[in-house]
């Protein structure tokens, strides 16, 4: 990604430049007012910067209109997959439980966003510490400011912030599908909190901050790794820890409301052309190969799942639809800037037929992943990351895979899938631990029997 | 022949049927049903707005039965509908007249 960046970043350098001969506008008051030498001075400088210095011109470069405006979009596309994740769990669960699961989602859109600006950003994105975790420099976004970032070199370094606060929102979120229908409200606020803050923001640093796992050579485009094995090898922790639904496997579980559970993957489907295609941090090539391969993963895995499922079951699910696309978005997710339209395919393909089989073996292992949390994204994002280690090619976005002759990327993503695994796994079950010492994890029996609506928000989705 | 009709919580409707199954009932009627008894209803809160609820989610289950097994299905339901706490439901007893089966056009204990 950066050795792009830096293409795509002379570029721009240039079209600012152009931009600032013609344009009066961009110079403050000061300028305009000075004399008519000063100016040709100022002019002078600039050319000279251009000229002798690109790495100093790049941090004195002014935003990118098209890239920050592109950016902010995608932002909000992001923010926006979390209520619709918060439909696509909420459907499948039973009634009782509806406003409690779709709970879950949304409170993380408030208390991740509130971590993220006072303490999450800095740990992930501010100074390396000794390649771990970020420095506190940048506690409550001292210093994230309007100035582009190293990170993002053409958009305001608030921009970068809040585009990378909507990942930290979703990551949590999409865990709660593991212990849907029986967590006690007190208790997931203060694991999203731990969770957040020990396990996705050092992660993310790891990857995307400058950290030990980037200097190593491990990419992840969007967040395979960050966003989808770490949430999703948590909800195995989970749901081993905290056991399954009383009546699982003897009474009746089906989704109570398919048609929410549908509407909740279109909006995520929507919302993921601004997760890929807006984590190219720029507008243009980059941005819309990410588009294009992440529609094609999806569209791969939909119809792969559908066709397993009729071979298998006999009839195709739109159930099996909604949860094929979802398993096709979350395994490209890694590999959306790395790989052409083609190699996107067989990505999408391998996601309809692997998840398949993780669903449906899920009952012989016994453990209750109620939404399918680890299934879908634990298992997508292992085999995207491993897809980015075979069919990333150089043109692309500057890494070869296996297939491309370096086999080098392949050991570097499956080292990155067993670091980023192991790491979530252990802390997962310290932090599930020390929340059940602390509030304990699980609502009373008489409570899960009645429904988390009532027992722990005092509402009901539906009346009689 | 008797129909007993069991207003029961909603989350004893699993034990309550695998029970029933097991002494070789092999038909019930189940409908959500809303209605109060001793326990009353309790608060709820939108927006601020308290509103009373005054009738409580049920299920009813109708079964008809031949009169001699009357008490032992009832014991059954009773068992395991029961959590000892006010609310449990009630069970309702009546004659009844007689049975049709649709397909068949067989009547009384034949048709149940």
């Amino acid at each position: 990604m950066m050795k792009n960046q830096k293409i795509q970043n002379k570029e721009q350098r240039t079209k600012n430049i152009d931009h600032r001969l013609h344009d009066t506008d961009y110079r403050p008051k000061t300028i305009i007012q000075s004399t008519l030498p000063i100016k040709i001075l100022a002019l002078g400088s600039l050319f000279l910067t251009l000229l002798c210095s690109p790495a100093f011109a790049g941090e004195a470069s002014k935003p990118d209109t098209g890239d920050t405006a592109w950016i902010l979009i995608s932002a909000a596309l992001v923010m926006l997959m979390t209520p619709g994740l918060a439909l696509f769990y909420g459907g499948m669960v039973r009634r009782k439980n509806v406003l409690g699961t779709i709970m879950h989602s949304f409170i993380a859109i408030a208390i991740i966003s509130l971590q993220w600006i006072l303490i999450g950003y800095s740990l992930s994105f501010g100074p390396d510490v000794s390649g771990f975790i970020g420095s506190l420099e940048w506690l409550g976004l001292n210093g994230v400011g309007l100035e582009p970032s190293p990170y993002a070199p053409t958009v305001p370094h608030l921009a970068f912030m809040i585009y990378q606060g909507m990942f930290a929102v979703i990551t949590p979120a999409l865990i709660s599908g593991a212990f849907a229908e029986r967590m006690k409200f007190s208790a997931y606020v203060l694991f999203i909190i731990l969770w957040s803050t020990l396990v996705y923001d050092p992660v993310a640093h790891w990857i995307w901050g400058g950290g030990w796992l980037s200097k190593l050579g491990v990419v992840d485009f969007a967040g395979g790794l960050v966003v989808h094995v770490t949430s999703g090898i948590s909800a195995l922790a989970a749901a081993l820890i905290i056991g399954h639904r009383k009546g699982y496997l003897r009474d009746s579980m089906t989704p109570h409301n398919l048609p929410m559970t549908v509407m909740g993957t279109g909006i995520l489907w929507f919302g993921w052309f601004g997760f890929n295609a807006g984590s190219a941090l720029s507008s243009g090539g980059l941005s819309t190969m990410a588009f294009v391969t992440t529609h094609i993963g999806a569209v791969a895995a939909t119809v792969t799942w559908i066709i397993i499922e009729w071979m298998h079951r006999g009839k195709p699910t739109m159930f099996g639809a909604a949860t094929g696309s979802i398993a096709g978005l979350a395994t490209i997710t890694p590999a959306a800037g790395f790989v052409g339209p083609m190699p996107a395919l067989a990505i999408g393909i391998a996601a309809g037929c692997i998840c398949y089989l993780a669903l449906n073996s899920k009952t012989k292992l016994g453990y209750d992943d109620s939404l399918d949390a680890f299934g879908v994204h634990g298992v997508g994002g292992i085999i995207g990351s491993i897809g980015v280690g075979l069919f990333a090619s150089s043109a692309i976005n500057g890494v070869n895979g296996l297939f491309y002759g370096n086999s080098q990327q392949l050991f570097n993503q499956l080292m990155g899938i067993v670091a980023v695994a192991l790491y979530s796994f252990v802390l997962c079950v310290i932090i599930l631990k020390v929340v059940d010492a602390l509030v304990g994890l699980r609502v009373d029996e008489r409570s899960e029997e009645q429904g988390l609506d009532i027992t722990m928000h005092g509402e009901e989705g539906y009346f009689l | 022949m008797k129909k007993i009709e069991a207003i029961i919580k909603h989350y004893k409707l699993d034990e309550v049927r695998d029970a029933l199954n097991k002494i070789g009932i092999q038909g019930m009627t189940v409908t959500e049903v809303k209605g109060f008894g001793r326990q009353k209803g309790h608060m709820e809160v939108y927006r601020g707005v308290e509103y009373e609820v005054k009738f409580l989610p049920k299920v009813k289950i109708e079964v008809a039965v031949p009169a001699e097994r009357l008490e032992d299905i009832i014991k059954v339901i009773q068992d395991n509908a029961r959590t000892g706490e006010i609310g449990d439901g009630k069970i309702f007893v009546s004659n009844l007249e007689d049975v049709i089966r649709v397909r068949t056009g067989e009547r009384g204990k034949d048709a149940i």
